[in-house]
């Protein structure tokens, strides 16, 4: 296949997101475009009036002097103001950068002095006060600060601030809207300006690896991969949806921006982060995205509670699950299912699954996606049994998103799916997935090395995993990623990922983190999951005064040794993986975080730094002594420094033989 | 800093404080024969923050319950607003504008924190029994104009979250924070606060600290407070005023105070002549 010349030029003539926003305006103008949750109550904003909010934004900041080609870094919860001002510089010809609303002051500073922002458009007080403290260690280190100007929305406890170049954007909007007339052409002409080729945003990566990049995303990547997606499930005008994950990652700016631009549907923001799952319930979405984390916890509080329920409804709860787990997924699918059952997993939908989907807020999700790590079956399976359309997909920033997906009807727990409408992908010699599409980014910002090593002449872009296509079904499999994937000393092969995350299905595992590469032999390290284990310890008058103490309770040591005991079962199933059988391990005394720098802000663990932050607690593991005592840095939330000290538990874990392969 | 002057005065970061908003003078109250305050007068001026503090058992909430007109002193005159004022039920004292907490958390336990805050409305309420019954017409109408207020204090001291929890199921810190809820749901001028940190672990009494601050701050509010934490009073409080067995030892601003012997002498426990 040759290579398409770029063309400019949208097919469907609609070129850039304030062309898909006027597009809107014409033909949803009196339908709800955004919806926040405030005061109590959903105010509410047609695209006619976002579109008057946006053209307020934009001239705004035209007045504040924002120029062709700035960016404009947005930091803050998901709201329609942010997402307005996103628009509003890409009006204006400028290129919104949005950022990690929880990153500290450091982070923080290295993607505002990478990308220059002059404009800095901000959620409350919070995240202004850390633009400031970015910009005096600045001052401080003799750099002279890119940012000019800082627009906020929450006016509250601003008063006492230098105003010279701070605005509420309120303020912003009046005074745009007084000047309308010395900017209306000079913004028609900017926003003219925009075509397919044009930079619609610019996204940092999380950073497993070093440094975070600059993903440059044009106009054709997020149109292209937005029509694409949409139409693959049939999204449309109508449709619900809540935008609760960072606004930095680029799954919610497909989402909230990307396909509620293409399609026209509503995007709904919580009141506070503590009343997202009231707000899910309320608003009942019809396309919802999660990351298993979520899916995980909400599986956890249901079983939680149910444990406390009184007797008769833990036992209807069983036996309608127990129906659920039989046929519920064959139902989703449309198999063919016998006329008895139909009519118990319809009672049961009345008295168990209607009710709970209900509180759990799923009770309009047409289409479910979950992605970024591994989902354990037994929690997919659980969504699937309720009649919840949940499925996988595989992506990342690079791509737009979408790589792999799965059509309806042919959902599993351990495939990623087929490729995406408009993708192609390809597996190298050595295993590592490659995929090139519209979607496909333009380069990463100031940093051509990096690009050139991604991504190849032809476009194709590596993408770090090793996977491979399942035969028959055509399906992709995700195994790790490609660089971690290692040989261990007796020359089998390492794929620590494999193993975490089947320890991580367990709920009282949190997080686990699994070495090997080079060694005789694999050792981990465990995260509990507070709420899981509390409510155990609760149930079993085990005593506990703090993590750290519950962390490293006998009982709970005795628990995980169950648990790796099976992994290593199921892990010695596989002839290819028995070498990574993990033969000690120990429970952290702390959370792994990302304030910690163990983590990247979509917390994936970031294994190099655990590798030599916890350097000797490795060395222990493998000097085979049963104690070892340590001290830890950590960082509280406001950026302040302490020390954990503690004395950890080493254990040993039951081994399973390798079997050898089954007489086939 | 001229504190003396009638017109108010500058604080150290700027803060405009206005004249005198409330005058205690020479204050007097008994208990049969025990003598809670002892002769003591002080003012709190527009917008300012006054802390009352002193050692346990000195006669703070009992000069609290003065301001707030629970107990009538003996002898002495209260001043408010440039009136002299004569005794009143408490809540005539709250409908001139004064609100406070509670030491002991005094909330309804088995309604939710929004009724709560509500209760707070109730001396603005001007709809009957009868109509309020049937929620209907001017009834309905006032309720909500109350809720919509009620709601952006709510959003103000951040507890969304738990707009329909009963209290009594809430951890203390945030019972605290709905009692100060509900006091500036009356949308006070002058706010009483006794002990708001009380029993707070240090995250909690941040907060608390930032929303007092920021109650002062975004709505002029007039704030006194009594409490223990020394730190906090004088990271708070403009001015000052400390009490020892019932009787005013100091009064100035928290570096004056803190350099004063007889306050010195109190906290770190010099022998009282009998």
């Amino acid at each position: 296949m040759t290579k398409t010349q770029p063309h400019a030029q949208a097919t469907t003539g609609l070129a850039s997101i304030p062309a898909l926003l006027a597009r809107n305006v014409a033909q949803h103008g009196g339908k709800a475009a955004y919806r926040e949750k405030e005061f109590g109550i959903w105010q509410s904003w047609t695209w006619a009036q976002a579109d008057t909010e946006i053209r307020g934004i934009a001239m705004g900041l035209l007045a504040l002097g924002l120029n062709r080609g700035d960016h404009v870094a947005i930091i803050g919860r998901n709201r329609p103001q942010l997402y307005w001002s996103m628009v509003a510089a890409q009006m204006c010809g400028a290129i919104p950068v949005p950022l990690y609303q929880d990153a500290v002051a450091e982070e923080m500073a290295y993607v505002l002095d990478h990308c220059g922002a002059r404009f800095v458009v901000c959620g409350d007080q919070e995240q202004v006060d850390k633009i400031l403290e970015v910009e005096s260690d600045w001052l401080t280190e003799g750099q002279k600060p890119s940012v000019e100007q800082i627009v906020y929305i929450d006016k509250r406890g601003m008063r006492k601030y230098d105003h010279s170049r701070m605005n509420a954007l309120e303020d912003v909007i009046a005074e745009g809207r007084a000047a309308h007339h010395r900017f209306d052409a000079d913004l028609a002409k900017r926003t003219a300006e925009l075509d397919y080729n044009s930079t619609c945003v610019m996204l940092y990566t999380s950073g497993t690896t070093g440094k975070p990049k600059g993903v440059v995303l044009s106009n054709r990547n997020i149109i292209e991969t937005s029509k694409n997606s949409s139409d693959f499930d049939h999204l449309q005008a109508g449709e619900e949806v809540l935008a609760y994950l960072p606004m930095a990652w680029v799954g919610d700016f497909i989402f909230s921006i990307g396909q509620a631009m293409w399609t026209g549907f509503c995007v709904n923001c919580p009141e506070s982060a503590e009343t997202m799952m009231t707000d899910l319930r309320e608003i009942g979405p019809t396309y919802y995205f999660a990351p298993p984390r979520v899916f995980e916890g909400q599986l956890t509080n249901v079983m939680i509670r149910m444990e406390d329920a009184g007797r008769f409804k833990k036992w209807l709860f069983d036996k309608y699950m127990a129906v659920a787990r039989r046929v519920g997924p064959d139902i989703l699918d449309g198999n063919p299912v016998s006329g008895a059952d139909k009519f118990a997993y319809w009672l049961g939908n009345i008295l168990v699954y209607g009710p709970l989907k209900n509180t759990l807020g799923f009770s309009r999700v047409r289409v479910g996606y979950t992605a970024g790590e591994a989902i354990g079956p037994e929690i997919f399976s659980f969504y699937r049994s309720l009649g919840i359309n949940l499925k996988q997909l595989y992506g990342q920033t690079e791509a737009s998103v979408f790589i792999t997906q799965q059509p309806d009807g042919q959902v599993r727990a351990d495939t990623v799916g087929v490729p995406s409408p408009g993708v192609e992908v390809k597996i190298a010699d050595n295993g590592e997935v490659f995929y090139r599409s519209p979607g496909t980014f333009e380069f990463y910002y100031k940093n051509p090395e990096s690009t050139a090593s991604t991504k190849d002449a032809e476009g194709w872009v590596a993408t770090g995993d090793a996977g491979f296509f399942e035969e028959g079904t055509g399906h992709l499999r995700i195994i790790d990623r490609a660089k971690d994937v290692g040989k261990m000393a007796d020359g089998s092969l390492f794929a620590p990922k494999y193993v975490e995350n089947k320890l991580k299905f367990y709920p009282a595992i949190l997080e686990a983190v699994v070495f090997g590469a080079s060694r005789d032999f694999c050792t981990a390290f465990i995260n509990i999951d507070l709420n899981a284990v509390g409510n155990w310890a609760e149930r079993n008058n085990v005593a506990y005064s703090s993590y750290q103490e519950l962390s490293q309770h006998p009982r709970v040591l005795e628990m995980m040794r169950g648990h790796v005991a099976e992994v290593n079962q199921s892990v010695a199933a596989d002839p290819m993986l028995a070498g990574c059988q993990v033969h000690r391990f120990l429970i952290l005394h702390k959370e792994l975080d990302a304030d910690d720098g163990e983590m990247t802000r979509t917390r994936k663990v970031r294994r190099k730094v655990v590798e030599e932050k916890f350097a000797d607690l490795i060395t222990a593991l493998y000097g085979g002594q049963p104690q070892v005592y340590t001290e830890t840095e950590v960082t509280y939330e406001d950026g302040r420094k302490g020390a954990i000290k503690a004395t950890l538990t080493l254990a040993d874990a039951t081994v399973a033989p390798a079997q050898r392969m089954a007489a086939e | 800093m001229n504190m003396q002057n009638p017109d108010g005065y500058t604080t150290a970061d700027g803060r405009q404080i206005g004249g005198v908003m409330m005058e205690m003078k020479n204050i007097t109250l008994r208990f049969g024969g025990v003598a809670a305050i002892t002769d003591i007068s002080f003012d709190i001026r527009e917008g300012e923050i006054r802390a009352i503090i002193g050692p346990n058992g000195a006669g703070k909430s009992s000069m609290l319950n003065v301001i707030s007109g629970f107990y009538v002193p003996q002898e002495g005159e209260v001043w408010f607003r440039g009136a002299k004022r004569p005794p009143m039920r408490p809540y005539q004292v709250a409908g001139q504008g004064i609100a406070r907490t509670f030491q002991n958390i005094a909330l309804f336990e088995g309604m939710s924190v929004l009724d709560n805050i509500m209760t707070g409305r109730l001396t603005q309420m001007k709809s009957g029994l009868l109509a309020q019954a049937i929620w209907w017409g001017r009834a309905q109408a006032e309720e909500t104009a109350h809720r919509e207020k009620v709601e952006r204090v709510i959003d103000f001291l951040e507890i969304q979250h738990i707009r329909k929890t009963p209290v009594g199921r809430l951890p203390y810190g945030l019972k605290k924070r709905v009692e100060l809820a509900r006091a500036l749901a009356a949308e006070p001028k002058l706010l009483l606060l006794d002990e708001p940190m009380a029993g707070m672990n240090v995250e909690e009494k941040e907060d608390m600290s930032r929303f007092i601050l920021d109650v002062n701050d975004e709505f002029g509010t007039t704030i006194a407070l009594i409490e223990h934490d020394m730190g906090v009073v004088m990271d708070l409080s403009d001015r000052v005023v400390v009490m020892d067995y019932g009787k005013k030892i100091g009064d100035g601003t928290p570096d004056e105070v803190r350099n004063n012997q007889a306050v010195i002498d109190a906290y770190l426990g010099v022998s009282h002549d009998e």
